[in-house]
């Protein structure tokens, strides 16, 4: 019932394969039947999925495996490649018009996450670009919808523009262009009520306030956990509002998020910053590579290599990982190993991608992402005695740590149970893979 | 009696406003649904490996689950081989009947767990934004209309404008809403509401919390403390844990029955925004792999917006042309 990984299922077909020079039709067919499983079951739209499987069948059968490679591998990667290439490649910024303000409007179903994310994108425009935002309270119908969006202005120390629930959202939306204009703020960003794409009133008053203040940018804000409908819904937004972008929200969660796939197949349009926590600060910019290895599950181990090998410095990744390997890690490298590793997506993801990860273990390492500060700050307030020697931990010490890092002694007790489950699971994985031979970039799945 | 028959002259002698809000809020699941069936059994007269491999895909796009699919394909295969099925016509009612049995498996009771002396206390959880404040506020007015005093309790201290949201709900079906400030905690909430609603002499508390995901362990942790209090001060309450889950939600929706199970032993599902074209199918998966009953249903944001789940009126909404031209074969 769980999602297996890509990996876990198509470890018979791997074995298969082993040993042979290039890859044939049936190995391809049998693999792909694992992969549109795959894809179903991360809620990409069965139609794309379709596609996507003819065209990498198409692609695959015949290739000459690649030398590092077996035919295995050399099928995940063009499924990789071809996925990658789908969800759009290059990261897209959100937009800048020629003359200020910018105008942008959030449209989605409800409780899609508009809200959030207007205070989200507003946040960053802030902080990475300077901007000045005003926020449009354009929600008139869900109850509180307005104040909601006044709290979170407030929370940000922004102006937020409304008149009340019962002007008309279009009037709203003119208003706050005017009041952006005159008080020189540069972005106004329009938060408007979660609405049915069947909805023919409700989609006709976007259409209207679209019409009244010619928006620079309109965001379609996609839940990630979305299933086959996202299709239906993005579509119908597109043809209706004419969408230039799209938000996928709550990704913290544990969603392959299929409709990613889904959404770039049938708009378009490029997915432009992804929400990962119901905390202001919590948005993303949007990799489509990240999103295309989560959709495929654990088993992206390509995917990995190649992050690791260009993100790690490659001699000091082998050294880490001979370290992990043989459990002798201290606090010094998990903190590095945090650091490079958060460069490289979301970290439960990475764990789970974890060559041989074994699910048990992993159960009871949750990294928050959100707590790597605190992380780092417990780590930094150690000794180097304590560092290299996790052992001599006592009540004292961890009280010190505590109050030095400005966490407590609770946190600090959890950050060491971690680390040592961290530690267990490394063993355990070296003593999984006894007698397999050890590969090029060093991670290493079973089934290769 | 055939199948058909009885399904229809179940559905057909209720005919109070709730079968037909059902029917209505059904209209779009339904047209897209059987009109992709119709066209199956146009399109495929013979009960083949094509057949099979295009109902697949109609199931799969209502987002019924994978291995819950894969689990109905073989059965349908093994059920036509027994019989001796060759046409595809012959095939829909036994699919109709096999989907039903999925929903209803133990046939249990799916109503809601009312105290007839006491305070009954329903807790709403599940994740962000499914409609769980909506849906306490059609609940809130539903129990009113039957005479009954109701409580709301504003256990989402988190979410921005999450309790004046809640305060909206409570002036517009007129029941006390029991809050504390922004920020501090639910379990706290909970326990004010329970003995202010006590005397109040309330009849139904009905408890909302803030929207997690299940893979946050620290908010799942919270929200096995709000129960604990909630039991603490009212033993065997709540009555009723309701997970409110989204009809769009694919897969992730089992993770979150799943989840949300283990943390608060989950008493029912309420299945929001049906009013919408997503499928709801994941009821079926979530019945068939968790056997969580589906007790309510959600079909637009108004206070009237909801009614008690079905399961036949569920498969009939689905197969509504089928049925009445297969019972009309049926009746020859
Ligand atoms: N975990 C998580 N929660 C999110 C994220 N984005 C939004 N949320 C939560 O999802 C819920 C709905 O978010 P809103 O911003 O109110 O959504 P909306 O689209 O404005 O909703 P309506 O106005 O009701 O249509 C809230 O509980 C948010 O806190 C995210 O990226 N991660
Ligand atoms: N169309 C539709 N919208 C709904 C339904 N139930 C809730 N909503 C909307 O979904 C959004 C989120 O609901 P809310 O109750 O705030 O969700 P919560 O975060 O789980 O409490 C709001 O905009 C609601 O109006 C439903 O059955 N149909
Ligand atoms: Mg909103
Ligand atoms: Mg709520």
């Amino acid at each position: 019932m769980a999602f297996e990984g890509l990996a876990e299922r198509l470890q018979a077909t791997f074995d298969k394969m082993k040993g042979r020079g290039k890859v044939s039709e049936a190995d391809v067919k049998e693999m792909m039947r694992e992969v549109r499983l795959a894809l179903l079951e991360a809620d990409v739209n069965f139609k794309v999925v379709k596609k996507f499987v003819n065209d990498v069948k198409e692609r695959a059968v015949g290739q000459e495996v690649m030398k590092s490679l077996t035919p295995g591998q050399q099928v995940i990667k063009v499924v990789n490649e071809e996925l990658t290439a789908l969800m759009g490649g290059e990261q897209t910024k959100i937009a800048t018009a020629q003359k200020s303000p910018t105008v942008v409007m959030m449209a989605g179903l409800q409780g899609a996450g508009k809200t959030t994310t207007v205070a989200k994108i507003a946040n960053h425009l802030r902080k990475h670009n300077n901007r000045k935002p005003l926020l449009a309270a354009a929600d008139i119908y869900r109850p509180a919808a307005i104040d909601q969006l006044e709290t979170l202005g407030k929370q940000l120390n922004m102006p937020v523009y409304s008149l009340g629930d019962q002007a008309s959202p279009v009037d709203i939306a003119k208003g706050a262009v005017e009041q952006a204009k005159e008080e020189h703020c540069d972005y106004v960003l329009i938060d408007t009520a979660g609405r049915l794409h069947i909805d023919e009133n409700l989609m006709g008053e976007l259409q209207e306030v679209k019409q009244a203040v010619q928006p620079d940018e309109i965001l379609l804000v996609v839940d990630a956990m979305t299933g086959q409908d996202a299709v239906n819904v993005a579509e119908s937004f597109n043809e209706q509002l004419g969408i230039t972008g799209a938000v996928l929200t709550k990704l913290d969660g544990d969603t392959r998020g299929g409709a990613a796939l889904s959404v770039r197949q049938v708009t378009g349009v490029p997915i432009k910053f992804a929400g990962v926590g119901e905390k202001i600060d919590e948005l993303d910019e949007f990799h489509p590579e990240r999103m295309a290895s989560r959709i495929l599950g654990m088993g992206d181990v390509l995917s990995l290599i190649e992050k690791a090998q260009t993100n790690v410095d490659d001699e000091r990744a082998k050294e880490l990982e001979k370290k992990m390997r043989s459990a002798e890690m201290t606090f010094d490298d998990f903190l590095e190993q945090l650091e490079q590793v958060r460069n490289m997506g979301p970290l439960d993801d990475l764990l789970q991608m974890m060559p041989g990860a074994n699910k048990k273990a992993m159960k009871n390492i949750q990294v928050d992402e959100s707590q790597i500060g605190r992380v780092e700050a417990i780590v930094r307030s150690m000794t180097k005695h304590e560092k290299d020697n996790p052992s001599v931990m006592n009540a004292s010490r961890k009280r010190r740590i505590a109050k030095g890092s400005g966490t407590t002694i609770q946190d600090v007790n959890r950050l060491l149970k971690q680390f040592e489950d961290m530690k267990k699971m490394m063993k355990q994985m070296t003593s999984g893979q006894k007698g397999k031979k050890k590969g090029k970039g060093g991670f290493q799945l079973p089934f290769m | 009696m055939g199948f058909f028959d009885k399904l229809k002259k179940k559905v057909t002698t209720q005919t109070d406003s709730v079968t037909e809000k059902f029917k209505e809020g059904l209209t779009k699941t339904r047209n897209s649904f059987v009109g992709q069936m119709n066209e199956l059994f146009a399109q495929y007269r013979n009960v083949d490996e094509e057949f099979f491999e295009e109902l697949e895909d109609i199931l799969i796009s209502a987002d019924t689950g994978v291995s819950t699919v894969m689990e109905l394909i073989d059965e349908l295969k093994h059920e036509a081989k027994l019989r001796n099925i060759k046409q595809s016509k012959e095939l829909a009612p036994v699919i109709s009947e096999k989907l039903a049995e999925k929903l209803d498996k133990t046939g249990e009771d799916t109503s809601l767990n009312i105290q007839q002396n006491d305070m009954t206390v329903i807790l709403f959880v599940g994740v962000n934004g499914v409609g769980k404040t909506t849906t306490i506020g059609k609940m809130a007015h539903s129990f009113k209309q039957e005479g009954k005093k109701v409580v709301m309790a504003a256990g989402d201290t988190f979410r921005a404008g999450a309790i004046e949201q809640l305060d909206v709900w409570g002036e517009r079906v007129g029941v006390d809403v029991v809050k504390q400030q922004a920020g501090s905690d639910p379990a706290a909430v909970m326990y004010d509401a329970i003995h202010s609603a006590r005397s109040k002499k309330a009849d139904v508390l009905l408890c909302d919390t803030a929207g997690r995901l299940q893979n946050k362990v620290n908010l799942m942790k919270e929200l096995e403390k709000v129960k604990r209090v909630i039991s603490r001060e009212i033993p065997n309450a709540p009555h009723e844990v309701l997970l409110v889950l989204d009809a769009t939600t694919g897969q992730n929706a089992m993770n979150q029955a799943k989840t949300f199970q283990e943390a608060t032993d989950v008493s029912g599902i309420a299945l929001t925004k049906l009013d919408g074209t997503a499928k709801g199918g994941i009821v079926l998966a979530v019945r068939n792999e968790l056997d969580i009953p589906v007790k309510l249903v959600g079909l637009g944001e108004g206070v009237d917006d909801m009614q008690p789940f079905d399961a036949e009126h569920f498969v009939y909404g689905l197969f509504k042309e089928l049925v009445e031209e297969n019972s009309e074969n049926e009746n020859r």
